[in-house]
Order: structure tokens, then sequence, then C-alpha cells
């Protein structure tokens, strides 16, 4: 699309003939036709990508203060949090802020589930989007360990050995990992290097990738179906609408509310009831004191219950690493003619349903102290998890080939 | 459908943070410290009990003299008298007059850094530590237990202000039942519902405080312990208030802004 300023004089003009502004924001946003349903589960893309910036920006500050290492890693944190002017706000924004991504992400993920647009031809958009939850998995674990509490400490333990079960290179990998025989100095000084650099640099390149696959595929929408395949006379989408300025203004309200609920959280209750900031991590380290039963944060307990749930270690992990994969293969085992859940049948709908479920409460049960009546609830719930993802090319083709309608849902304000 | 799956969402979350806030139930004799960590005269007190009762064996490694002052509004003559241990300048970090390897010596273990005892355990623990020390003979060290944390390495500190009490029989039996029982368990919530509510103690050497003037002097001093352990807390829900009330109003703003636009699209 030509934008046609080379009658404009000024700097604007000087400008765009040096650098595509105006070109990038008419292919980006004016120009880009996303359809006009998105309901309230279409906010969580940018909403991830404002608590990706905020996480930067809290961190360069942190950073600042902050000295990884055994005996210096909780002191300056201390230190940061009761010293540094605003500290005491900037590191729960950081902290709190990491369950946030994790909370969007997983509603964005669920989005993507609900209406199919995970499948053709979103495929890779959804494959790159998984390597940033892996990406921020590996980002979270690690900073979850830098201030060397005494549940940073037990909970690397445990996440770290989950290395050691890999026949043949387990051993030599997870001395690889900590640097160290145990965790210690070394452990901190590359966990620090990696949060702050490696892993960050690759988040924004998959984001970056995620959002040139999104441009390229076009958003999917509540109800699966394609706008681009119906096309006004002007060579628009007749369901389409740019996004800028629509999608921009009502980003800003999700905006609006997604800040609303993180300043509640923050300002009141950055620990939330123990479940974003633990009470045994406000002791350090301590190699000689177990916290009474080990969890690691609610984010990654949905798998951790998985491990546990099975009694020989090597094969939990294995279990617990397919669990995380299965969702890769999502685009393949969705066998149904329609994307979106909406025009699939009853069957279906129960299916994920009962997915979405078995997900929330694996994710209580890894909170749980392992045992009794939560290891039997802890087996049943990771049969069900693997059922969705065994038995969904069968319900998929069963029935999600019902009709569908050849415009989108909306009704207008 | 939608709605539902939000909801089903939302239900599980608040339910998983709810049950995780109410983790380990309590025993019949735990109490609520009660204490409010806005009230500027309960914190002046309870520093002054700090550093008359407590300062001598435990630091506050990340808590200044000068901060604390200025946080609890206490004068510079009123600190530097009162608060400022002799020897330590008003600027330095609170650290205890005893030297580890005495410590070490005396008691088995150096005594614990309280600056972030109550966010790693809790005012109630702190409350519940310090009020439910009773004599016990089989104690050589020390002479007392403690309910809440038994085989406590730290004598009763306080009682000449409490005196000290004994447990009745009744609750040594249950308190054996309850041990065997967290014992066999790995956890402590068999301990709750034993169906009291008054005290298991009885006065055996009565202090120089009564037990109600006893509770008002610990409460006090677990509630500058949670200042300490968060000092800005305070302040951060103060400011909280005006960022959530601007945030409200914006998404408002935003809001209208956008039906504005949206008018055009049918």
């Amino acid at each position: 699309m030509s934008v046609g300023l080379e009658n404009k004089g000024g700097f604007r003009a000087w400008l765009n003939k040096r650098l595509p502004v105006d070109q990038f924001m008419a292919d980006q946003l004016t120009g880009y036709y996303a359809p006009k349903n998105f309901n309230v589960w279409y906010f969580f893309g940018s909403l991830a990508l404002l608590v990706f910036v905020m996480q930067i920006l809290t961190g360069i500050f942190i950073t600042m203060h902050f000295k990884p290492g055994w005996n210096t890693a909780f002191d300056s944190l201390q230190y940061f949090v009761r010293e540094v002017p605003y500290g005491w706000l900037i590191h729960p924004m950081h902290a709190v802020g990491a369950s946030f991504f994790f909370v969007v992400v997983y509603l964005h993920m669920a989005r993507a589930l609900m209406y199919g647009s995970y499948k053709g031809p979103r495929e890779l958009l959804w494959v790159i989007g998984m390597l940033i939850y892996l990406a921020l998995m590996a980002e979270a674990f690690m900073g979850y360990v830098l201030p060397n509490g005494n549940m940073s400490y037990w909970g690397a333990q445990v996440i770290i050995n989950l290395f050691g079960t890999i026949p043949g290179i387990g051993e030599a990998l997870t001395e690889w990992i900590r640097g160290d025989y145990g965790i210690g100095d070394a452990t901190l000084t590359r966990f620090f290097s990696l949060h702050v650099i490696a892993v960050p640099f690759l988040l924004a390149l998959l984001i970056a990738l995620h959002l040139v696959a999104l441009r390229q595929v076009g958003s999917n929408n509540p109800d699966g179906i394609e706008i681009k395949e119906n096309l006004g006379a002007d060579g628009k989408p007749v369901d389409g609408i740019p996004f800028h300025p629509y999608y921009t203004l009502k980003d800003i309200v999700g905006v609006g509310a997604f800040l609303t609920v993180f300043a509640i959280v923050v300002f009141f209750v950055p620990t939330f009831g123990g479940l974003f900031l633990e009470a045994p991590n406000f002791e350090p380290a301590n190699p000689t004191s177990t916290p009474e039963h080990i969890a690691p944060v609610w984010y990654f307990t949905p798998y951790y219950a998985i491990l546990r749930a099975v009694p020989d270690q090597k094969l939990g992990a294995l279990l617990m690493a397919l669990s995380v994969a299965a969702f890769l293969f999502l685009p393949w085992l969705d066998r149904a003619k329609n994307k979106s859940y909406r025009y699939r049948g009853l069957l279906s709908k129960l299916h994920l349903g009962l997915f979405f479920v078995t997900f929330c409460v694996l994710l209580w049960l890894g909170l749980k102290p392992a045992d009794g009546l939560y290891v039997l609830l802890a087996r049943i719930f990771t049969a069900l998890y693997f059922l969705f993802f065994v038995s969904l090319p069968f319900v998929s083709k069963m029935d999600g080939n019902g009709p569908v309608p050849t415009r989108v849902t909306y009704n207008a304000h | 459908m939608r709605i539902k799956f939000t909801s089903i969402v939302l239900t599980l979350l608040i339910g998983a943070a709810a049950a995780q806030a109410n983790e380990g139930g309590h025993a019949s004799w735990q109490r609520a410290a009660e204490n409010e960590v806005a009230n500027l005269a309960s914190l002046q007190r309870g520093a002054r009990n700090f550093m008359a009762y407590c300062s001598g064996c435990h630091s506050l490694k990340y808590a200044r003299y000068s901060r604390i002052a200025e946080d609890l509004k206490i004068s510079d003559e009123t600190r530097d008298q009162l608060l400022v241990k002799p020897g330590a300048k008003f600027t330095d970090y609170i650290r205890s007059s005893m030297p580890e390897q005495d410590a070490t010596e005396w008691f088995g273990k150096v005594p614990p850094d309280l600056s972030l005892v109550a966010r790693s355990r809790s005012p109630d623990w702190i409350f519940n530590f310090l009020t439910t020390f009773y004599a016990d003979p089989a104690s050589r060290q020390t002479g007392v237990n403690n309910l809440q944390l038994p085989g406590t390495a730290m004598p009763h500190v306080l009682s000449s202000l409490q005196g000290v009490q004994r447990l009745k029989p009744v609750h040594k039996e249950e308190e054996k039942k309850e041990g065997a029982a967290a014992t066999s368990n790995g956890s402590g919530e068999s301990a709750a519902e034993s169906g009291h509510s008054d005290s298991p103690f009885e006065p055996g050497v009565v202090g120089s405080l009564t037990p109600a003037q006893y509770d008002g002097f610990v409460r006090d001093t677990v509630n500058f312990l949670q200042y300490v352990s968060d000092p800005t807390q305070v302040e951060r829900q103060g400011l909280g208030i005006w960022v959530v009330l601007f945030l409200l109003m914006f998404t408002a703003i935003a809001y209208l802004l956008k039906q504005e636009y949206w008018k055009d699209v049918r």
C-alpha cells in the first residue's frame, strides 16, 4: 500500500524518505484487517506483550542493585526493597508480574483451544507460541531461583534433579546446569546471566516471530471462520476492521482493566496468600533445613502434580515432559473440520471443558503434599490429562463438522 | 459457554488461592495476634519492647535505627536515648549484642535474625510462640517448653513479665496424641479441633503483668516485627488506593472512547 506523502514537505516527509514509518503503520495497523467479533478472550495476547515489557523495565532497575551469588543475592534484594527509592514497589511488580505473565499466557492458550486457533493455517503460529511458553518457563524458573530464598533453593533442587533422570547424560547434565556438584554460587551467577540476557533475547525474538506469523495468516476469531475468504467490493474482508483505531483503542480498555487488577495485587496482597511469593522464601537458602513441603510456584504445579503421580521418578519425569510437549501436537491431533468449539457438538464441548477442569485440579494438587487422597486424585487426573490428547483425534473427527455461518457473529453497539 | 469457562477458571484460581491461604489448620490454643500495623503508638511500644527484651540476642540486620525512628515518628532525642544501642550509630543496622560463638555455646545455635520472621512465619505464629511458654522439667537447658515450637532452644526471656505458666494435665495428654498424629501424616493439620476453647494453661509462677497486659505487650512486639518485615506496607497501601482509583477512571474513559469509535462498526 502506498501512503502518498511525496508531495508533502517537512520533517515527516524527510523522515519517511529515510525510514518507512508511515508505510509501516499503514501495513501493520491501519491497513491490517482483524475480525470484528473478538471477545474478551482476545485481550490476552496484547496483555502478554504488555507484561513482557513491564518485566523488562522492572528487571532493568532490579539488575542495577541485585548482586547474584550465594552470599549476596538475598541481602542485596532486601537492600533494594528497603533502601532503594521505590524498590518496595518495583520488586513486587516484578515478582507478581511473573505470576500474571502466566495467568495471561494460560488464558491466551485456553482461547486458542476454544476457538481452534492452532488449526491450519496457524500451526506455526501455535508452535512458535508454545516455544515462547517453554522459554517463559525457563525464564520464570531461573528468576525464582535468583533471590536464593529457601524455597528457591529446594525448588531448584527438585527441578534440576529432573534432568538427572535422562539416561546416560543425566548426571553430567545436572552438573553442567549447576556449574557445581550442588546449587551454589556458580549456579546463581549463570542463572543471572541467562535470566537477564539470553532468555529475554530469545523471548523477544520468538515474540517477534509470533507477530510476523500472525500478520501472515491473520487472526482467528470466536467463530473460527476465515474472514479473508469473504471480501467486499473494495477488496477488504467484509467482517474485518482496521486494527487501528478499533483494536488499539479496545486493547487500551483491556490494559486499564488488567492494570487495575494487577495494582490491587501488587499494592494490597503481593504474596497472594503465599501463592505468588511463598513464605519459606523469606528465609535465606539453607541446605540443612528443608521447608515443610516443597512445591514450585503455582504455574508449574500442574506438571509437578503429574511428576509426583507416578511412583517411578524416571517415568514421572518423562510423563511430565510429555505433558508439556503434548500441546505442540494439537494442530495435528485435532481433526475437526470446524475450528471453533462453538460449532462442534456437545461431546467436544464436554471434552474440552473436562480438560480445563483437569488442568486446574492438577494445578491445585501440585500445591498439596503428596500423600493419601491427593496421590490418588493426581493419578486419576493425570490419566484424564493424557486422555484428552489421545482421544482428541476421534472426538474431533466425530462431531466437529457441523454447519458454520458464512459471516461472523457480531451485534453492533 | 464463554461465561462458563471464564467462571470455571476464575473459581478454581480463587479456590486455589483460598486453599493455599488456609494452609495448615490451627490448634485450639492458637490465637490470632490481632495487631494493627498502622497503629503508631503500638509500633513505638513494640520497638521499645524489642530493644529491651529481644535485641540482646536477635538482630534485625536489614533495619536501620534511623529508618525505624523516621517511620515510627520517634524524635531524634528519644531515638538516641532509647533506641540506639550503646556503641552503635543511629544509621547502623540493628545487630545482636551477642557474639555468635558465645551464642552457639550457650544455646546450641545462633538466635535467628528477625527482620523477616513475620513474613517467613506469620504475626500469629510469633504471637503464639511468645505466649505459650510453659514450665517443663523435662527441658534441662531452659526449664521451659513451647507449644508453638516444641523443643525450642530459646529460654522464656519474658518470664519476669508473664510468669511461668503450667500446662494443664489434660492438655499434656492431648499434646502427646496430637504429636503422634502429626508425625504419622507429616503435617500439623490433625492438631485442629480438639474441642477446647479455654486456655490449655494454669497459672504457675506469677509475673509482673496480668495476662491481658502481657498479651498487649506481645501484640505490640509482634506488630513491630510485622512492620520491620515489610516497612513500606502502610505507605504502599495508602498509595495503592490512589493508583487503583486512577486506573479505574482511566479504564472508564478508555471504554467510553472505544465505544465512540466502535459506533461505526456494523
